[in-house]
């Protein structure tokens, strides 16, 4: 075949002075756009469309896919830094990153997250080029029962992110579900929850509920100790990776791709799914599980990597069967449309040379993301050494901005606070707040395709077990639960034993 | 401790110097391209000034597309000056409907909508209603069709109608819209008019039309209901069949007879237009009116009508108003009859 001639050609389209300026911006853009919470990549775009207008198609697209790729590098850095994750996507770098950032770690998360996405994004890319015609084929493939399978299996992993007390992380997944259940029942319309305010019709945005967990749960805390606790310095380490964070770190680098990128590419996957399950596979491999949750380096790189690489797999799907799997998917196939292109099983032959010069400049991009980021990690680090009052005014004056820019509401600001109140209880009693966000993640997506696999199976429950893959996850879960017990089975005569000899 | 207060004391003033250099250059980042954009309005002094067009659903939607391409025709034409367009999501657009009918008396606000915000003033159970305010114009429709996979066992409509009346709970409706959007109107009179009970229709949402598509290819779903412009290219490619369109005459370019051929009398198309706050007077209302009829005769639009694969439909105002009417009645009596409203 000739792919490699093909993109060999887009790169000399795409290495010109205009189309680099083209993806210079769009990768700035891309990178403010991603550290503002609630201005999503979706977003951006949407408003840049008509802008865009008068440009021809491929430098509009260049410029689209900076955006794209910058907005999940940016998304990353308040999350670390400030606990305020930008996007749904990096929500899984606050948890690591930001108590590495705490302890004067911050350059090394956010270089390991910037390395992270470079890498995820560069075999998410080279995946798109080998692998794009048979993604396609497979991605329809998938249906409901199947998408209910990987999301049961998303909990049972989540069960060991619930932290030392299973109560409380139950509690937390608890009140993340219940969030989850706002607004109006995907299958039949009735309204939950939302006590009669139209605002909350559409339920509530993923990203408030990150910040005002997160963020301003964080902001609450801090202040009711501040006046007791002694300020402590933020001690400013190396600003490089060491050799021992690169041989922690880069295997969750390559792993990460593998769980992002066929997430990305399949109808309802997305970002945050391989994330989270990025997340706990570390957190399983690694053998210093005892750092976990106090900053340990591959929850950071595995989970971003993972992200950045299911961008490239949704443009897969995008590009080959002209299905949009995200909001900004989405928009890019409007931006397609209003340029008279069809993105769809004949784009690879009508606008071959678009689809190689775009895919061409996805490489220069994360080239210029790494450039752009990897020097500024130290430089976005010295945020933290401004005093806390101010910081933490800082994070809220975020937090607020992010949450109305969501869409638009100041119903959303009150929402925010009172999410916000209920992580500052959260953190009061002891609750972890991972599992709350992953509840309103998951919550939903799973009660959607449980219902409409039953639904379309005409009420059938033998329906969940009628495809290959998800009797193998199934298969995989069971597997999950019984290794522990089983370990349990072998370990407990040693340990009985052990007593009785004192 | 003296040595210890002075890097202390230096921090946060740097830290604070790049605190606001970061923010002023996020800001110049975000502001900047908007305002080039407002700042390229034409200047004529008899042209409408200071419009506002409202957005009911969020940026890259089908109302937020058709608004801003109109505001970008008025505005390159000179039928108007600068137009800031916003967006109000929320509950399927009747967020943006409340907001318009409290502007009421507001002579420089419209609100692009379509069939999709009639339904949901019913499933949404909004106080403020299509009946307040006041009509400006329709501006496109576009037919939907009813799509089966490549693979699919039905070859013709009749087949599908068979298997239908046969078993209407064993054929699953795919559509890319909730509850009293379009996708899911179509099939429901659909059936009605093919002698189903539209209760026992088995309707599957999905999340917009990509997310439908996967579904369709995959056959997933029995068939399923769509707008025509997102899945031409799949039509064109073989992936997809067309086994009928709803609207009254064939679509040129889809090789399918139209519903009522098939002996099934119904029509329905999806449309678009333009309202504007309840409590205008008549010139107000004409002032209006006279901006979307010129818009309407500028090779701007025609030019997006084309670009956009949309179908003009052109009705201005009261004649707009008979018609946004009718189609509350008859999109209330379905959802009524399936419970929803």
């Amino acid at each position: 075949m000739d792919t490699f001639s093909s993109l060999m050609d887009g790169f000399g389209h795409a290495l010109t002075p205009t189309n680099l300026l083209f993806a210079a911006i769009g990768v700035l853009l891309g990178t403010a756009i991603g550290v503002l919470p609630g201005i999503g990549p979706a977003m951006a775009l949407a408003l840049l469309l008509p802008v865009t207008y008068a440009f021809d198609p491929t430098g509009a697209f260049i410029m689209f896919a900076g955006i794209y790729f910058g907005g999940m590098f940016g998304g990353s850095t308040t999350s670390i830094l400030l606990n305020t994750p930008g996007e749904s996507a990096a929500v899984v770098a606050a948890i690591e990153g930001n108590p590495m950032a705490r302890s004067g770690r911050g350059p090394q998360a956010l270089a390991a997250a910037a390395i992270g996405h470079f890498v995820g994004g560069m075999i998410g890319t080279i995946l798109l080029v080998l692998l794009a015609p048979l993604v396609a084929g497979l991605a329809v493939g998938i249906g409901a029962p199947d998408y209910f399978a990987v999301m049961v299996l998303a909990f049972v992993a989540v069960t060991s992110v619930l932290g030392s007390s299973r109560v409380r992380g139950f509690a937390s997944l608890a009140i993340g579900l219940a969030i989850g259940l706002v607004g109006l029942d995907p299958l039949t319309g009735s309204q939950r929850l939302t006590f009669g305010i139209p605002q909350l019709a559409d339920g509530i945005d993923v990203v408030i509920v990150a910040v005002g967990i997160f963020a301003v749960g964080e902001a609450l805390w801090v202040a009711a100790h501040l006046r007791r606790t002694e300020q402590e310095v933020i001690p400013v380490g190396q600003p490089w990776l060491g050799s021992d964070d690169l041989r922690r770190t880069w295997k969750p680098w390559l792993r990460g791709p593998l769980i992002g990128f066929p997430f990305g590419a399949i109808p309802a996957g997305g970002a945050e799914i391989p994330t989270f399950l990025s997340y706990v596979l570390e957190r399983r491999l690694s053998r210093r599980r005892d750092e976990f949750g106090k900053g340990a380096i591959e929850g950071v790189a595995g989970p971003e990597s993972a992200s950045s690489a299911s961008s490239a797999g949704t443009l897969t799907a995008m590009l080959t069967i002209g299905l949009p799997t995200t909001a900004t998917a989405a928009v890019m196939l409007a931006a397609f449309q209003q340029f008279g292109i069809q993105p769809g099983p004949l784009l690879f032959q009508r606008e071959s040379q678009l689809v190689w010069t775009l895919i061409a400049s996805l490489f220069i991009g994360l080239v210029l993301l790494l450039v752009l980021n990897l020097p500024l990690a130290p430089v976005w680090a010295k945020l933290l050494r401004i005093p806390r009052p101010y910081l933490y005014a800082g994070i809220l004056f975020f937090a607020c901005v992010g949450a109305y820019a969501v869409s638009g509401q100041p119903v959303d600001l009150i929402v925010l606070l009172v999410i916000g109140v209920i992580g500052f209880f959260m953190r009061r009693y002891g609750l972890p707040v991972l599992p709350a966000v992953l509840g309103v993640i998951l919550g939903p997506d799973a009660e959607l395709q449980l219902r409409r696999a039953l639904q379309i199976a005409d009420g059938d429950w033998l329906t969940l077990v009628s495809t290959p893959l998800a009797v193998i996850v199934y298969l995989a879960i069971l597997v999950l639960l019984l290794v522990p017990i089983a370990r349990k089975f072998v370990k407990r005569p040693e340990k009985e034993r052990e007593p009785a000899d004192h | 401790m003296v040595t210890r207060t002075e890097p202390e004391r230096a921090a946060p003033k740097r830290g604070a110097r790049a605190w606001t250099a970061i923010v002023a250059a996020i800001a110049a980042l975000l502001l900047i391209p908007p305002l080039i954009g407002s700042l390229s309005g034409g200047t004529d002094g008899t042209q409408l000034r200071g419009l506002r067009f409202l957005v009911p659903n969020a940026p890259g939607g089908g109302y937020d597309i058709t608004a801003r391409t109109a505001a970008k025709a008025m505005e390159d034409s000179g039928v108007s000056g600068s137009i800031e367009v916003f967006n109000l999501p929320g509950a399927g657009g009747t967020v943006g409907l409340g907001r318009t009918v409290n502007e009421s008396g507001n002579d420089r606000l419209v609100m692009s909508m379509g069939l999709g915000v009639v339904g949901s003033v019913y499933t949404n159970d909004s106080p403020a209603t299509l009946a307040d305010v006041t009509p400006i114009a329709r501006l496109t429709q576009e037919s939907e069709i009813v799509v089966v996979g490549k693979d699919s066992q039905f070859k013709t409509i009749d087949q599908l109608i068979a298997a239908w009346k046969a078993n209407p709970g064993g054929v699953p409706v795919g559509g890319g819209s909730s509850p009293g959007g379009p996708d899911h109107l179509a099939p429901m009179l659909f059936a009605k008019a093919a002698g189903i009970e539209p209760k026992a229709v088995n309707y599957i949402p999905y999340d917009g039309g990509g997310e439908l598509l996967a579904a369709v290819l995959g056959n997933k779903v029995a068939f399923g209901t769509s707008g025509i412009s997102e899945y031409r290219d799949q039509i064109e490619a073989g992936e997809l069949r067309v086994l009928a369109v709803t609207a009254p005459e064939r679509v040129e370019g889809i090789d399918a007879p139209t519903l009522k051929e098939s002996g099934v009398d119904m029509e329905f198309t999806n449309w678009r237009g333009i309202v504007a706050p309840p409590g205008l007077d008549a010139n107000q209302t004409r002032e209006l009116v006279d901006a979307f009829v010129a818009l309407h005769d500028t090779p701007e639009w025609k030019e997006a009508l084309e670009r956009n694969g949309w179908t003009d439909a052109f009705l201005p105002a009261d004649r707009f108003g008979t018609f946004l009417a009718a189609e509350n009645d008859r999109v209330a009596k379905i959802l009524r009859e399936l419970g929803l409203a």
